[in-house]
């Protein structure tokens, strides 16, 4: 299950997670951690490799060795400082990772600081994407937190000269019941430089006796934000900031020709560069920064493009791969001739996805700073170690010079792993002499980021007289691999990923390409299921003999009392299912059709989720809401409109995003296996809702849509 | 010279007129609780309350304003004690990256001043125009409602 699972994810990861920085990686200099952080305990992870060297027990001194993912530190003063390269974008990991740490070192939530994703005191990390944190990092931040416990244990031991079993970690102290000595961890590692590196093989608690985990602890930094007090990237000031912009190509593709930017310099505090293709301006105000822009005159000579219309038969014409097929992520099992041969019914269909945006509310936005040749920049990025990979290479520095920050961040989506603002801040700042922040328009967020790939889909399947799947060829062109293999019981399977040429920049988008995928699947289960004359649900457990997923498509479908109510014009119902991630999730949905007008609106949405031991029930349910709100704005009217090169609905005001209106009954079942692994939870639930309503649709309009968006102006009646 | 009451404070201000009021109180006031989000008035991100009502500030003109009374998210917190709608978003764990959450608590606050019971059909509507791009609707809007039943009981009471 495991080697299943892990090879479309390195094929992702490669291809659309954009983490393709320079291939090298410097050494990170040992640091000397009890200059910066006072005397104490510090437990770092290594990496296996790295343990098998270092690791040997406590050592007095300030060496590490450089390949640790995770630190902790406990102060003098008590207070515990947690050091991770992971981002918080509104997951609400800075609170789970926190909960755990909690658990092994049984000191309260909330004297935990968490430092995170800050490139000069934070491990390196790959970046937070892929549902990672909480199936590799937790479990490395409870490791952490359990050494440093037992290292504690051990001081007090010795201090005491008693016997190390009578001793009891609790509430940030140890205590010796027989004597009735206490000493708070401060008390206990003060004077002391103590370095501990570990390695996987730490106990922690296991799921079923957690006591902090598992709880519904509130968003650890709720009332900086209720408040307006948390500093977003781009809520931050220096001294002596200017404001800057960038000026835009007109299309994608197109080359700058000529510029003039006399106007811009002449007005007060306006600095201009020009660099290549690169024009941009910085003033003391984001006023004058606007009208500096306005003032710049540019010719730029366009390049042709592929335009909307033929953008699926641009895709599939366009393949990249020679050998035809992504061999990492092709599954060949038995032939699809002999399966077809021996099908009573056979099906041919393709689907299409189009290009959605991911809308964070926050737009990319970065500070920079220059003094003494380094540079600083505070961003928005899933990748900060990444992002100053990018800065190092832009600038020609070496990356010991580069540090990157990233604030708590206006939400991601995927869609915040590149560093173009930070490099762009970094630019106009050097020339500027002084400290700039960009924060990107809408509209520059709409065209100049990028988007979750377009794709096109071909499903060939046969089904026997019992009811059983015989066949299954699928190809998916550009969307992406992530999810491609399907869980249904199928002796003949061709598998496929075709990557392609595309006419727009195109990166990671929650769930990547499994969305895509189960929507061509589980729509294609759903068209077989009617071709049969079968229901939807009885289809699917007949061909799925995987438990897991068979128990959250039951649970949905129980919760949603499926088959009780019979499909009309008016109103239809729709189920999906799929795992990915680690994570299993089955979505029943109810939509309504209103006539005459053929406005569509998902009025229920039932979700049933397990990803192993739960480790935040009520922030898990938050996930799962969340990911089926945004997912139903993909399935029903969410698409990028491009011509030549130019988006053509670059605003909210042109591309719709789901609001108050759109959202549905939600309700959400979570199926909590503590005898599981935790997987992480940020991005498979929105897998289920599209073709669960694609289904519905179907149901109530006898209508089958095979393109994502299903409905963007309702359906006609 | 532009006189605008913030948060109950006077402020005088050296500030072009043109400038949109959102700019005004991020950049020259440093209140930065008020969002940009999308700069045409369709997120509510940046939504404040102007003499009482919810107005989007990036689109209004900080020299149109002047004499007048505006209320950020800064200013519903009144001694170190949250408004109950803070409290209320808090508790109904009403946000995940909270970047709309200023916008939507003000918005709310607008709404109980005029409705101070409004049912979940009021709430969606009078909200309309603010956007979570994380999803988080119906933890909102039940949490204006619990905000709404503790004002009901603190009336009365």
């Amino acid at each position: 299950m495991a080697d299943r699972d892990d090879a479309p994810d390195l094929v992702e990861a490669e291809r659309y997670e954009l983490f393709e920085g320079p291939a090298y990686r410097f050494e990170v200099p040992r640091r000397d951690f009890f200059k910066v952080l006072g005397a104490g305990l510090v437990v770092a992870f290594a990496l296996p490799s790295a343990t098998a060297q270092e690791s040997g027990g406590a050592r007095r001194g300030d060496a590490m060795p450089a390949d640790v993912s995770a630190w902790l530190h406990i102060g003098e003063d008590g207070r515990v400082s947690v050091f991770t390269g992971k981002t918080e974008v509104g997951q609400n990991i800075r609170t789970s990772l926190s909960q755990v740490v909690s658990e092994e070192l049984r000191v309260p939530v909330d004297s935990i600081t968490m430092v995170m994703a800050d490139t000069a005191v934070t491990p390196f990390d790959m970046g937070t994407f892929g549902s990672r944190t909480t199936p590799f990092m937790a479990p490395q931040l409870r490791k952490v937190a359990a050494a440093a416990r037992e290292m504690l244990l051990d001081l007090a031991a010795q201090r005491w000269s008693v016997d190390r079993g009578a001793l009891v970690a609790q509430g940030g102290a140890v205590t010796h019941p027989p004597t009735g000595r206490k000493a708070g961890y401060g008390e206990l590692t003060k004077g002391q430089k103590l370095v501990k590196t570990i390695g996987d093989d730490t106990p922690t608690v296991p799921a079923e006796r957690w006591k902090v985990a598992g709880q519904s602890v509130p968003k650890v930094n709720g009332r900086d934000i209720v408040t307006g007090h948390h500093k977003y990237t781009s809520d931050l000031r220096r001294p002596g900031l200017a404001y800057g912009r960038v000026l835009r190509a007109p299309s994608v593709g197109a080359t700058l020709v000529s510029v003039d930017t006399a106007a811009a310099s002449a007005l007060p505090g306006v600095t201009v560069v020009r660099d290549g293709d690169f024009v941009g301006v910085s003033a003391p105000d984001s006023h004058t920064a606007a009208a500096a822009l306005d003032a710049v005159r540019a010719q730029w000579r366009p390049t042709p493009q592929p335009s909307g219309a033929e953008l699926f038969e641009y895709l599939r014409k366009n393949p990249t791969d020679p050998q035809g097929g992504d061999a990492r992520s092709r599954v060949v099992t038995g032939t699809v001739e002999s399966g077809l041969a021996a099908a009573t019914t056979k099906l041919d269909a393709t689907y299409t996805v189009a290009y959605i945006a991911h809308v964070p509310l926050e737009p990319r936005a970065a500070l920079a700073e220059w003094q003494d040749g380094a540079l600083t920049v505070w961003t928005g990025t899933q990748r900060p170690f990444g992002v100053r990979g990018e800065l190092a290479e832009a600038f020609r520095i070496p990356e010991e010079k580069v540090r990157v920050i990233v604030p708590d961040t206006g939400s991601g989506y995927g869609g915040k792993h590149t560093g173009e603002a930070a490099i762009e801040a970094a630019r106009l700042a050097k020339a500027a002499g002084r400290p700039v922040k960009l924060v990107w328009t809408r509209e520059e967020e709409f065209t100049w980021a990028y988007f979750r790939p377009a794709g096109v889909i071909d499903v060939k399947s046969g089904v026997g007289a019992d009811g059983k799947l015989t066949a299954w060829e699928f190809h998916n062109y550009n969307s992406g691999a992530s999810g491609i293999r399907t869980p249904y019981d199928v002796p003949n399977q061709k598998i496929e990923f075709h990557a392609t040429r595309y006419p727009l920049r195109q990166g990671s988008y929650r769930g990547l390409a499994a969305t895509a995928n189960h929507f061509a699947r589980e729509s294609h289960m759903d068209e077989l299921a009617h071709a049969l004359g079968q229901d939807p649900l009885e289809f699917r457990l007949k061909n799925l003999s995987d438990a897991r997923l068979r128990a959250v498509l039951q649970a949905a479908a129980e919760r949603f009392g499926w088959g009780k109510t019979k499909a009309t014009p008016e109103r239809g119902f729709g189920l999906a299912c799929g795992v990915e991630k680690g994570g299993y999730v089955a979505t029943c949905a109810e939509v309504a059709v209103a006539r005459p007008s053929g406005e569509v609106r998902v009025t229920r949405a039932v979700t049933a989720f397990e990803c192993g031991a739960i480790v935040n029930p009520d922030h898990l349910k938050n996930q799962v809401e969340g990911s089926v709100l945004m997912g139903l704005g993909g399935a029903l009217f969410e698409a990028v409109q491009f011509d030549a090169g130019e988006v053509n609905n670059p605003k909210l005001s042109l591309y719709r995003v789901p609001r108050f209106s759109d959202a549905p009954v939600l309700e959400t079942v979570l199926l909590d296996r503590k005898d599981l692994p935790s997987a992480g939870a940020g991005e498979t639930p929105i897998i289920g809702l599209a073709p669960a309503v694609a289904g519905a649709l179907f149901a109530s309009t006898g209508t089958r849509r095979r393109s994502l968006p299903l409905a963007p102006k309702g359906i006609s009646a | 010279m532009i006189d605008l009451v913030v948060n109950g404070k006077r402020q005088r201000l050296d500030a072009d007129g043109q400038r949109s009021l959102l700019s005004v109180l991020r950049e020259d006031l440093d209140l930065t609780g008020s969002k940009y989000g999308c700069g045409e008035g369709q997120c509510g991100a940046c939504t404040v309350l102007l003499e009482g009502q919810p107005t989007r500030s990036c689109l209004i003109k900080v020299g149109s304003v002047a004499g007048k009374s505006v209320t950020t998210i800064e200013g519903l917190e009144t001694g170190g004690q949250l408004h109950p709608l803070q409290q209320a978003f808090l508790e109904a764990g009403a946000m995940q990256c909270g970047f709309c959450t200023a916008g939507m608590i003000v918005a709310g606050a607008g709404l109980l001043r005029r409705n101070p019971d409004p049912e979940e059909a009021e709430i969606r509507k009078a909200m309309e125009g603010n956007v979570c791009r994380c999803g988080t609707y119906p933890r909102i809007v039940a949490a204006v409602r619990a905000a709404a039943a503790l004002g009901t009981r603190t009336t009365r009471g």
